[in-house]
């Protein structure tokens, strides 16, 4: 027993401060792209070749990534001649939905919204989470899993993951949707009472990522289920989630 | 026909196919055989669409691996399993992939339940719950089935037990749900998407399989990676282990209901997985490594960074987990529970953590060498009793001596100066095979290339250890109590997606 307490003495208290103050990100963490389209020789078009999930597109105001499909690898930043893409530490990436994803870096990122004002008085105070991965390759579900450790303490925001959908007021699902997870997904689903919450986590759950060419699977869970919060990444960082999470509940007191 | 006859090929050399002279079906078999008898291990067995089979047999202690080929000339040959319970799930894949038929196997059931490779009119598709299974039947025996989705953040998957009460009679693991296609995504290939399906086949191996993979490009290409780049890559393998380690030794605490160590360990792991974000952006090293080198290199200032954040990672692990082998009450549940004998684990052709934890002396690092391990020899830990503390104790001993490796690396790092990244590779060789194998953290991570004859591949086969060691978990679990099924589960930590693919 004295072991353990001086263990514990000697561990410290370890919850970060967030969201009074951020946690340090490391220097090369790729968050919210910024794209100088300025910068873009005249019918350049050099980042969405190399890009290998097309997330790149051009329209009249020059190119726009779309965060949903991109798998945060650096081949454009690396094909574009002039660095007019680049990613930036900006974590808050969260969205309402699909659409938002597609960001051309000029206007502001339209971040997520808080529920609506039924759901919010429900969930808004507590929100029980059932997490089904549906395809995804752990990456996304260890770094869900890890809000819950005594770093990140999910507790105390009033929002905990579940072992029984009935218990849920939500999904929180990562990976593309396998053609063999649509019917556990959709069960899973069903099984949660109304209202409810279904949140889409990395890549493949918005798109596919990298598989969103397999007929193996469908392409994210939008072509399942009806989203709610859209949380881009590959996989997203902890802190990404936990902002999408907080902004979804109303529970970050920043100016948007 | 011995396995003396089999071609002998180095881990990540390329070798032509011509060079790999087509054995009669036959003397294939026998071949496979008697290298297994001589204590070989089938480390892959896969087909093509060409109805070619290649099987790989690694000789662990004489440090060789073998390859051999045969052309099938209709789909069916008579199978190895019956008298090579090891080839078991290999050949179940064979048949569910392109029709091959093994005769004699006992159950050709799915292993991941898609459609068949070589087309054809799709069947309506078994899902992978919803189908036979094994039952015991008899007064009393029950049935208990769990999943795909589980009670806890993990992957999904289905396990049906048959029980007499508590105890377990049998278990039989149902896998399938995660299969995303990527051994098929990747042919035809090296594809833009190609690196990155490779770091997610298993997105917790990223470096392992990712590596293994570049590995494979690298021989193909004939090119040279320097040493520091490897010194890197060493370094990303085991930041991955050791992060991983710590995590699972933190998960095992908490199944037996040790909060301190478990509430520490969940955070440390989190403490040496930003060691890897500090080099490459992703706390699971994404976008780390790529084919010829690496892309992202350490400079002096980082390494000066990364030094006591490590040494602090490290005191403290050493802290949370001398907790944990001193509480009796953790250890006696831990030496009870889900035992595995060095005679099954040989027969199943068990790899990695569960297999050292039986005795076996089975490690890629010190076996196979590549990269880095070639200068830097790694021991692999050992222990006897093959129950989940023995599997824990590995893991344990192998942070320690993955500790002691970045200490290191990280030192001479520090002392050179980064390199520029590499160029695009040159072309494949073409119609040739490459065999390259890492060590995870969980085990060995096994990557088989074929070429075409543009230099494209034409099949890339995927191993990943829990492939083999699922049926490890199974047997693990026989006479055991139902309410041990977590602790055990978690004593092996098996990747569903790696198994599914």
């Amino acid at each position: 027993m004295m072991h353990i307490l001086l263990s514990r003495w000697r561990q410290g208290h370890r919850t970060l401060p967030y969201p009074k103050e951020l946690p340090a990100l490391p220097a090369r963490f790729q968050g919210l792209p910024r794209i100088v389209a300025a910068k873009c020789p005249e019918a350049c078009r050099l980042c969405a070749e190399a890009c290998p999930v097309e997330a790149i597109g051009f329209g009249a105001s020059g190119p726009s990534l779309d965060l949903g499909r991109c798998v945060f690898c650096p081949a454009c930043v690396e094909a574009c001649p002039e660095g007019a893409i680049a990613f930036t530490g900006d974590h808050r990436l969260a969205t309402s939905s699909r659409e938002a994803l597609v960001t051309t870096g000029t206007e502001s990122y339209a971040r997520a919204e808080v529920l609506g004002a039924e759901l919010k008085r429900v969930l808004g105070r507590s929100l029980k989470l059932r997490v089904v991965s549906a395809g995804g390759c752990n990456g996304c579900e260890v770094d869900v899993n890890v809000l819950g450790t005594l770093a990140w303490d999910l507790g105390r925001f009033g929002i905990q993951y579940v072992a029984s959908p009935r218990h849920a007021d939500g999904l929180l699902v990562t990976g593309p949707v396998t053609r063999n997870m649509e019917l556990a997904l959709r069960k899973t689903y069903d099984a949660v009472p109304g209202p409810k919450i279904v949140i889409a986590v990395g890549a493949c759950a918005i798109q596919g990522g990298p598989y969103c060419h397999r007929e193996e699977q469908l392409g994210g869970v939008a072509s399942v289920l009806p989203v709610d919060l859209y949380i881009p990444g590959c996989p997203p960082h902890p802190l990404t989630i936990l902002d999408g999470l907080l902004r979804l509940l109303g529970k970050l007191k920043e100016p948007r | 026909m011995s396995r003396r006859a089999l071609t002998i090929v180095k881990n990540g050399q390329p070798v032509a196919l011509t060079e790999l002279g087509p054995l009669s079906v036959a003397d294939f078999r026998e071949a496979i055989l008697e290298a297994v008898q001589e204590g070989d291990r089938l480390a892959c067995l896969c087909a093509d669409s060409q109805l070619r089979l290649f099987a790989v047999l690694a000789d662990d202690a004489g440090k060789t691996l073998r390859v051999a080929r045969t052309q099938l000339d209709q789909p069916r040959y008579p199978a190895l399993t019956p008298v090579c319970p090891q080839a078991h799930l290999f050949e179940r894949e064979l048949a569910e992939q392109y029709g091959i038929v093994p005769e004699g196997h006992p159950w050709l059931k799915p292993v991941r339940y898609h459609r068949p490779w070589t087309g054809g009119e799709p069947q309506p598709l078994p899902l992978p719950g919803v189908m036979d299974f094994y039952r015991v039947e008899g007064d009393e025996v029950h049935e208990v089935a769990v999943g795909p989705v589980h009670a806890g953040v993990i992957e999904p998957g289905h396990f049906r037990f048959q029980c007499h009460g508590e105890t377990v009679f049998h278990l039989e693991i149902a896998l399938g749900y995660q299969h995303r296609g990527v051994e098929q995504a990747l042919e035809g290939g090296p594809h833009p998407l190609s690196l990155k399906q490779a770091e997610t086949a298993a997105g917790d191996t990223s470096i392992a399989h990712v590596w293994a993979y570049c590995r494979n490009l690298e021989g193909l290409a004939g090119v040279q990676v320097s040493t520091r780049a490897e010194r890197v890559r060493g370094l990303a393998l085991e930041l991955e282990r050791a992060a991983n380690h710590v995590g699972d030794l933190g998960a095992l605490s908490g199944d037996v209901g040790f909060l301190p160590t478990a509430s520490f360990c969940g955070r440390l792991r989190g403490d040496w997985l930003n060691l890897s974000a500090e080099v490459c952006g992703s706390r699971l090293g994404r976008n780390w490594l790529r084919p010829g080198g690496v892309q992202h290199d350490l400079d002096h200032a980082l390494v000066e960074r990364l030094l006591p954040r490590l040494e602090q990672a490290w005191l403290e692990t050493q802290d949370a987990l001398e907790l944990l082998w001193g509480a009796a009450s953790a250890m006696i549940r831990f030496e009870v529970a889900g035992h595995l004998t060095p005679v099954q684990a040989r027969e199943i052709g068990l790899v990695g953590v569960p297999a050292r934890a039986c005795g076996i002396s089975l490690d890629v690092r010190h076996d196979h060498p590549f990269g880095p391990y070639r200068d830097h020899a790694v021991v692999p830990v050992l222990a006897e009793s093959g129950n989940v503390h023995s599997r824990a104790w590995v893991r344990w001993r192998e942070l320690s001596e993955s500790h002691r490796y970045l200490a290191a690396a990280l030192t001479d790092l520090g002392r050179t100066s980064c390199e520029p990244r590499p160029g695009p590779l040159p072309g494949l060789a073409a119609d040739s095979l490459c065999v390259s194998l890492t060590e995870g953290w969980r085990g060995e991570v096994l990557h088989l290339a074929i070429t075409d004859a543009e230099g494209r591949f034409a099949r890339y086969k995927i191993v990943d250890p829990s492939f083999h060691n699922w049926f490890g978990l199974a047997l693990a679990l026989r006479g055991e109590q139902i309410s041990d099924f977590p602790l055990c589960n978690k004593s092996f930590n098996l990747s569903y997606c790696g198994h599914d693919l």
